[in-house]
């Protein structure tokens, strides 16, 4: 009887640290999907950062290209604005195009290409790119992450049990890889 | 899950590698101990655990700074060299790891190097002639190699190597040197303590003999350390961070082919980097075969399966990738 008694309460011992672990596991997993997630706004953020003052600084040098800078303007406000995922998605892509102009406009302009300022700009923007890319790549490895320890038994039990704290979450919408690969835009 | 194992395997590792040194000198200690007189040997024994006590201590917390000392590395801000700070705080976002510690190497050598103890004390290195002959996607696909070993604590078993091992070969290279040139003069110069000299000799004698033994062991010591199959999954996990291979491939390509010796590499370091180290110009290391001495598999070998993961989904077309390399910002 005695014996019996300590059996089941070692189980259930086993299956109290069971649960302790996975729960933990899980709140690590869903905590790196939400800390990635807020580093790729960290990026965009310093995206609009750089825009004013790389808008100033080719202003010094080509300030009847006003359309140009126009739209980057326009496109950095959007995103700044910007609401829902989708509107977010949109505003970046639009950015991404007023850049790629902006960038192909400063071609024309020798002394603007010689600009240490305008040259360190140029790299800390395409830095910064990498650095989305990078930051989205990590968000999406993570939630794939979250999603296998999820699905997974028996993380499933333990997800199932606390479905209100272990909510899905969502894959970055755009196919990087795919838009990557997309034929690029000819100026 | 291989990537946590490889982890813990690190780990595991890294303390056999302490035990078997701090073993190593209290052997040594008790035995110099032993040979100076019997009742010394407990003498011996002290010293001996509290200088190997220190070493494993210093190993652990310092061996970064030896080797990048010994690699004659300095540390770079981000004003110097842009391209490669951005490159590498990229990487260390897209593997979720704080951003390193970013040197530089001052020679047209090319090669990169990554150590410290965990991912929290970690520092990238490369060479500025790495910097200058490769282009973004090449030194995006080093550093993604350099960033594995982090994320894998590949670099605290690679760093405590150059400390530990470094010692014994050095202490071994020395004896040796005694025994062969030291000894004869030394026991000239005795003079009036004739037989304490000899002693002396005869224990350097027998340590040198000693270390003279010992030494396959230490290089085998070497090889658990540096084991290929690190380079391999290293070179996988890193194209697995940029999602382009082609961009290591290419790189390795380069390093190889544009063989410039590089003197500061040494033994104890040439484990470390992200090919093997040539020594003397011409690079004829190159074309001669493999030896179980390589610290690295063959650079072919490493190419041609960077090059077989190329076609893998996820990965990034080479048009996508060199539109982002001319400067049109990617989506």
């Amino acid at each position: 009887m005695v014996a019996l008694l300590i059996v089941i309460a070692a189980l259930a011992f086993l299956f109290i640290l069971t649960i302790v672990y996975y729960y933990n596991k899980l709140v690590r997993d869903r905590n790196r999907v939400d800390n990635a997630w807020h580093q790729i706004d960290v990026q965009l953020k310093r995206r609009y950062d750089l825009i004013p003052n790389l808008v100033e600084t080719v202003k010094g040098y080509a300030a009847h290209e006003r359309e140009v800078f126009e739209k980057v303007t326009e496109a950095r406000a959007m995103g700044i604005k910007a609401q829902t995922v989708g509107e977010q998605a949109q505003a970046e892509n639009a950015i991404t195009q007023a850049l790629k102009t902006l960038f192909a406009v400063a071609e024309n302009y020798p002394d603007l290409k010689a600009n240490q300022n305008f040259l360190m700009l140029q790299e800390e923007l395409a830095g910064t790119e990498s650095k989305i890319a990078f930051a989205r790549q990590f968000y999406n490895d993570s939630v794939m992450a979250y999603d296998t320890d999820r699905q997974r038994f028996p993380g499933n039990i333990v997800a199932g049990m606390f479905s209100g704290t272990f909510t899905p979450r969502e894959y970055f919408e755009i196919e990087i890889a795919a838009e990557r690969a997309a034929p690029k835009v000819q100026f | 899950m291989t990537f946590y194992e490889q982890i813990s395997r690190n780990k595991w590792k890294s303390a056999l590698l302490v035990s078997l040194f701090i073993a190593f000198v209290l052997l040594l200690g008790f035995f110099v101990g032993y040979i100076w007189g019997p009742e010394r040997a407990i003498v011996g024994l002290i010293i001996a655990t509290v200088v190997a006590v220190t070493m494993a201590i210093t190993s652990y917390y310092h061996s970064d700074k030896v080797a990048l000392a010994a690699a004659g590395a300095r540390p770079v801000m981000r004003e110097e060299y842009p391209y490669y700070v951005n490159t590498v705080e990229g990487l260390a976002i897209a593997a979720g790891l704080p951003v390193p510690r970013t040197y530089v190497i001052d020679t047209p050598a090319m090669n990169a190097f990554a150590t410290g103890r965990d991912p929290e004390h970690a520092a990238v290195a490369v060479t500025t002639g790495l910097l200058e002959k490769c282009n973004r996607l090449e030194l995006e696909g080093v550093l993604a190699h350099e960033m594995s070993h982090i994320k894998n604590y590949d670099i605290r078993l690679m760093s405590m190597v150059v400390v530990l091992v470094g010692i014994v070969v050095i202490l071994s290279e020395f004896m040796l040197r005694m025994l062969f040139f030291g000894g004869g003069r030394r026991r000239g110069d005795g003079g009036g303590d004739g037989e304490g000299a000899g002693v002396f000799y005869l224990v350097i004698l027998l340590l040198g003999l000693l270390f003279l033994v010992l030494s396959p062991l230490i290089a085998q010591l070497l090889q658990l350390a540096i084991s290929r199959r690190r380079e391999f999954l290293a070179d996988a996990n890193g194209a697995m961070l940029t999602r382009y291979p082609e961009g290591l491939a290419s790189a390795l390509e380069k390093l190889t082919r544009e063989a410039v010796p590089f003197p500061r590499a040494s033994k104890a370091t040439a484990h470390l980097f992200i090919v093997q180290p040539f020594r003397k110009a011409g690079g004829e290391k190159i074309h001669r075969r493999s030896s179980i001495w390589d610290t690295h598999p063959p650079v072919e070998e490493r190419i041609r399966r960077l090059r077989a993961m190329a076609g893998m989904e996820g990965m990034y077309t080479q048009a996508a990738m060199e539109a982002r390399l001319r400067g049109e910002v990617p989506g």
